[in-house]
């Protein structure tokens, strides 16, 4: 299970202030924590400083790469800000994210190439984010297509079926958690993440409806996760949702989670 | 106050989907006036269930149940109304602008500002200020209503209202402006006419800025 660690967001308030600021100190702890709590890649955005974003995240870059070995999960929408920051990386990094839409489909997919890096792709087009499972497999289809054609290997894309709230959509979960299964099964080799919050938009106890659906999404095959790994009932969930897959030979992961007392 | 009435506002607010329609049928055969159901009925209760919302007493799927069971009940007072007495409060575009797919925040909008008795055209999501001209041009609402999710989308505000002034159109149409990283600050700085922080705000807003007209 892959867990990119989604802490250091600029959409966070305290984040944002620490960009400002340029309170190093701040962004070299969020990254520390986020390892030492399990975390595979570090997700970097910078995104709410509009028309300064590439410099701010560059900053950033510098900061967690200061504080942690782990690979960074770059995300920004465009193409430029990703090709800015490519060349500060010490490690292949994932990039967060295409879409189906041109732009970003021929401006990043070169980049992912020539960088081997992982790469998120939604299942979004200029036309639609798909709802239903089948507008999400479908245009799963179409971003295995144009990431294999672009020379990135299928095991480096990690396909986000796209979660709603719950709360504005009853379908969603069920849409997703059977894309996921369609996808694993269709296109072997291939690989599929998402976030957990959207789902719990407009209910009360957002984070236990998180970690139900982590646990459930796991059963039906999802093997890549944007959290935040310091939230402790959800790495809990986490943890006991793989050992009830099956995915966590003699629960021996689970065993280890409960003597590091990271399960109560 | 016809006592129907107050059973029609409890099963609004109530989310009784299941009563909604034979109470506004009884209400009808009583000979209460379909506008004053409207008013009195449905558009007050979902008065109430905007402001419960807004007070965070109830949850969004709460609202929409609440909004749903209002529609059935219109659905079944509408063909009564005679083409000259129905009183449309006016016409309302809403759109989430170029760049921002994002639409859930919107829909919800729409559904309480349908509540509340305007006529409101879903112009959709991704959509560019040339697009957003033409249908002001062609369909002549009183207010827009723009949404974005993003900060990066929300420049697109700032040139919508700018071009709106640059055509003379902005005393003939209002603009309001809302979503997550909107702020009333941002609002006022590019020169929108109101800002609503939920959807509850946004019909308050749109009542006052299309009374104003």
């Amino acid at each position: 299970m892959l867990i990119a660690a989604e802490r250091i967001n600029s959409s966070r308030k305290r984040v944002a202030q620490a960009i400002e600021a340029q309170d190093g100190e701040f962004i070299r702890n969020e990254a520390r924590i986020q390892t030492e709590a399990g975390a595979d890649y570090i997700d970097v955005n910078a995104g709410a400083f509009v028309g300064n974003e590439l410099e701010c995240l560059k900053w950033v870059v510098e900061m967690v790469q200061a504080a942690t070995k782990l690979p960074l999960s770059i995300d920004s929408p465009d193409p430029a800000v990703i090709e800015g920051v490519l060349p500060l990386l010490k490690r292949p990094p994932m990039i967060n994210s295409i879409t189906l839409e041109p732009a970003r489909l021929n401006g990043i997919l070169p980049l992912a190439a020539a960088h081997g890096a992982k790469v998120i792709g939604l299942c979004q087009s200029e036309e639609i984010m798909a709802e239903s499972t089948d507008d999400k497999v479908r245009l799963a289809g179409q971003l295995v297509e144009s990431v294999t054609r672009a020379g990135v290997p299928l095991n480096n894309l990690y396909i986000d079926p796209l979660v709603y709230p719950l709360a504005t959509h009853p379908q969603a979960a069920m849409a997703a958690m059977e894309a996921i299964e369609r996808i694993m099964k269709e296109y072997a080799g291939v690989h599929t993440i998402c976030g957990l919050t959207n789902i719990s938009y407009g209910l009360p106890e957002r984070r236990l409806i998180n970690r139900t659906f982590l646990a459930a999404a796991i059963s039906r095959g999802l093997d890549a996760v944007i959290l935040d790994p310091t939230d402790a009932p959800l790495f809990a969930a986490l943890k006991a949702g793989l050992a009830v897959a099956a995915r966590d030979d003699y629960s021996m992961d689970y065993i280890a989670a409960f003597r590091a007392g990271r399960l109560g | 106050m016809s006592d129907i009435l107050q059973q029609i506002r409890d099963a609004i607010i109530r989310r009784k989907r299941g009563e909604i329609q034979g109470l506004v049928e009884t209400a009808v055969k009583e000979g209460i006036d379909p506008n004053g159901i409207i008013d009195n009925g449905l558009i007050a209760a979902m008065d109430v269930v905007g402001q419960q919302f807004s007070d965070s007493e109830i949850f969004v799927p709460e609202m929409l149940v609440s909004a749903l069971t209002m529609k059935m009940g219109l659905d079944v007072v509408k063909p009564l109304l005679k083409s000259d007495n129905a009183r449309p409060r006016g016409t309302i575009m809403m759109a989430t602008v170029k760049g921002d797919m994002h639409d859930i925040g919107k829909n919800i909008v729409i559904m309480m500002l349908e509540g509340a008795g305007f006529q409101v055209v879903d112009l959709g999501v991704d959509l560019t200020v040339e697009k957003l001209m033409e249908q002001i041009e062609s369909n002549k609402p009183d207010l827009v209503g723009l949404s974005a999710l993003l900060t990066t989308t929300m420049p697109e505000m700032r040139r919508a209202v700018q071009i709106l002034h640059e055509r003379g159109l902005n005393e003939k149409v209002k603009v309001m402006v809302g979503g997550a990283p909107v702020s009333a600050s941002f609002a006022e700085e590019i020169g929108a006419d109101g800002y609503g922080a939920d959807a509850a705000e946004a019909v308050e807003v749109a009542r006052r800025l299309i009374s104003d007209l």
